[in-house]
């Protein structure tokens, strides 16, 4: 048991992240209301985005701008050691990766306004009543 | 340097772009644009694969960025295969769905061919790609417009089925996500054939098993997966029907091409087989898939269902010929891929004919079909017949290679599963059939047809209605007034047909210059 705890204190990230998602997943699934379920939803894709952002992170590092700018001397003057700078390719996916979710949370409310629209209720026990009273009316 | 793989997919975007803007000019506008521009994609796709055949595997550099920094699409004879079931299943439901899209949408015409078009990018994206994280981009895309297409369904229940979707389809595309982060932090690329390269190397660590399950996992729920297929029947029969019948054929065939693909191409088939123990697991998951599709199809009582869990039924055939471990597993499952598409993809034009006609498809709607519909009762007949796997149709080839390789892998639960589905699928669609000939059409009294008109529900009286559909087909006169679905939609379906038998006739030139050399 004694080595458990150094590796989650090492690994924090990783800890951090899993916690995040299962707190995601558990409100999309036990949560009687959509829009709860829809920030349930985005709290699970957050936690993603939150893990690749931190595997980026190098200790001691700085953001990837070199001094002095592109073209001016003394960039090219001095070495560049990839190690002191944050890879910053992973952030750059998770601008896209951040769009899709917003685009995904976008259309989910859109789906559930329709659905207010139709039934005047986000709860999911109520919808699920009215659609098979539906169902037994026609 | 040949353009045609860009153009392949640009196309379409750029067809979606002006099919948007000319909705303001006029509605109709957009439809031809859209035509106009999966016309250029199927081209493109057609000169794609005649040229990987001939020159071997395609790669494309998007911009001009070399990999792995910049964006490939790789190319293989696999996915030249995909792509041209994909674009041209597309472009034929163009040409056959206007008259339903008017009938159901008219409204937001436009707007479905803007998101149709989009719907194809992405999965002619997901199959072009040669990057990991660019895959997870397109999947993303084909969900989305499948979320928005789905909503545009029945009114009552479509956004309700959409949203469900929405759910799970954000956790599929999550855990691939996730599984990419993962190979990426072992191997620091992200393009397949570079990360193929690396991984050979550090095939012990946890970490790539991690990303292998992650992957895998998410692949499977966007290609519903029994148990994991709870979005799918619902989201597919609640659909506009001009979308059900692209969405069908295609959308979980293309993730059944992408684990193909991530198998075969990114972690290879030797760690998968040989570093890891879960085939036997998966072929154990892929018998439960088929069983349980099979079985849930039984009981449905609306065509559209029936249907959506037969293809529940038909993943389950697939992964379970995938996980196999011999080539003529892998091989059934990649032509199954181009089977199931075509087979799927005449089921649901038919029906969208008997719905454009019949408004719906419950089984006590179909009655007097076949005297009425004699067409596309023919075409949903042959399309039957290949689900069920009868000679010669393209059904029973790729059938053939799973039993064979079932034998091979000694894997006889997944053999006696086919055989058990098969004979499901039979009693299901002569029952349908059963229902179609022999129910008294409404409107039309004196039906010389004895006994109950009500579908019975068991084996036997299917068996019979066979005996008496062959006996009775000559005699049969047609009392009903025929109304038959317009040309178009007639011919796209006969163009399908056509192309079950040809796929059937040529199953084994189909493997010889495509499947075999990709596995090779």
């Amino acid at each position: 048991m004694g080595d458990i705890l150094p590796l989650i204190v090492a690994k924090y990230n990783f800890w951090l992240y899993i916690v995040l998602m299962m707190i995601g997943l558990y409100a999309m699934i036990a949560k009687n209301n959509l829009m709860k379920k829809l920030v349930g939803m985005n709290i699970f894709q957050t936690a993603i985005i939150l893990f690749y952002v931190s595997i980026g992170y190098k200790h001691g590092a700085t953001i990837p701008i070199i001094q002095g700018g592109h073209g001016g001397h003394s960039a090219h003057d001095a070495v560049i050691h990839a190690a002191d700078y944050i890879n910053p390719l992973p952030h750059v996916l998770m601008l896209t990766a951040i769009v899709v979710s917003v685009a995904t949370f976008g259309v989910a409310m859109a789906l559930c306004v329709r659905i207010y629209q139709r039934y005047q209720t986000l709860e999911e026990d109520e919808l699920r009543m009215r659609v098979s009273e539906m169902i037994t009316h026609e | 340097m040949n353009n045609m793989p860009a153009i392949l997919v640009l196309a379409p975007l750029l067809g979606a772009f002006f099919a948007g803007l000319a909705a303001w000019i006029q509605k109709q506008l957009s439809y031809y644009i859209a035509l106009a521009a999966m016309a250029v994609s199927c081209f493109a796709a057609v000169s794609v694969l005649t040229d990987v055949i001939t020159s071997g595997t395609m790669q494309y550099r998007m911009a001009g960025w070399a990999p792995p920094m910049g964006i490939e699409l790789r190319i293989y004879l696999l996915n030249a295969m995909v792509l041209v079931l994909i674009s041209a299943i597309a472009f034929v439901n163009l040409v056959a769905s206007v008259k339903n899209v008017e009938q159901e949408i008219s409204d937001r015409a436009p707007s479905f061919y803007v998101m149709y078009l989009l719907f194809v990018v992405g999965l002619l994206g997901v199959t072009a790609t040669g990057d990991l994280f660019n895959l997870y981009v397109l999947i993303e895309i084909t969900s989305l417009t499948s979320y928005t297409l789905i909503a545009l369904g029945d009114k009552d229940r479509g956004h309700l089925a959409a949203l469900n979707y929405v759910f799970i389809g954000v956790i599929g595309a999550s855990f691939y996500l996730l599984g990419v982060g993962y190979l990426y932090i072992t191997t620091g690329s992200l393009n397949m054939a570079d990360v193929a390269v690396i991984l050979k190397g550090i095939q012990g660590s946890s970490a790539v098993l991690t990303a292998f399950i992650l992957c895998i996992l998410g692949v499977w729920i966007k290609m519903a997966l029994f148990p994991l297929h709870v979005w799918l029947p619902n989201a597919y029969t609640f659909a506009p029907v001009g979308f059900a019948r692209v969405v069908a054929p295609l959308m979980t065939k293309v993730m059944v091409y992408v684990m193909v693909r991530l198998m075969v191409t990114v972690f290879g088939l030797e760690y998968i087989f040989e570093t890891l123990h879960l085939a036997d697991a998966v072929v154990w998951l892929a018998v439960t898939a088929i069983l349980a599709g099979a079985f849930t199809a039984l009981f449905q009582t609306d065509l559209k269902k029936m249907l959506a869990y037969i293809i529940v039924c038909e993943i389950g055939y697939m992964v379970g010929g995938a996980w196999l471990g011999n080539s003529l597993g892998m091989t059934g499952a990649i032509l199954h891929i181009l089977n199931d598409g075509l087979m799927t993809f005449a089921l649901f034009l038919a029906v969208g004919n008997i719905i454009y006609m019949r408004k719906q498809v419950a089984f006590s709607n179909l009655s007097g079909l076949f005297a009425a519909m004699p067409w596309t009762m023919a075409g949903f007949v042959l399309a039957g017949l290949s689900i069920i796997g009868v000679p010669p149709t393209c059904g029973f080839f790729s059938k053939w290679y799973l039993v064979l390789g079932a034998f091979e892998a000694g894997a006889y639960h997944f053999a006696a599963a086919l055989v058990i589905s098969s004979l499901v699928c039979a009693v299901l669609f002569f029952k349908v059939f059963e229902i179609c000939f022999f129910g008294s059409a409404p409107g039309a009294p004196g039906h010389h047809v004895p006994g109950n008109p009500q579908p019975s529900h068991d084996i036997h009286s299917a068996g019979h209605a066979w005996a008496k559909a062959d006996s009775g087909a000559g005699a049969h006169s047609p009392a009903e007034v025929m109304a038959e679905a317009p040309v178009s939609m007639l011919a796209a379906l006969g163009l399908v047909s056509v192309a079950i038998i040809a796929a059937g006739v040529y199953a084994g030139t189909i493997v010889n210059t495509i499947i075999l050399p990709f596995l090779q």
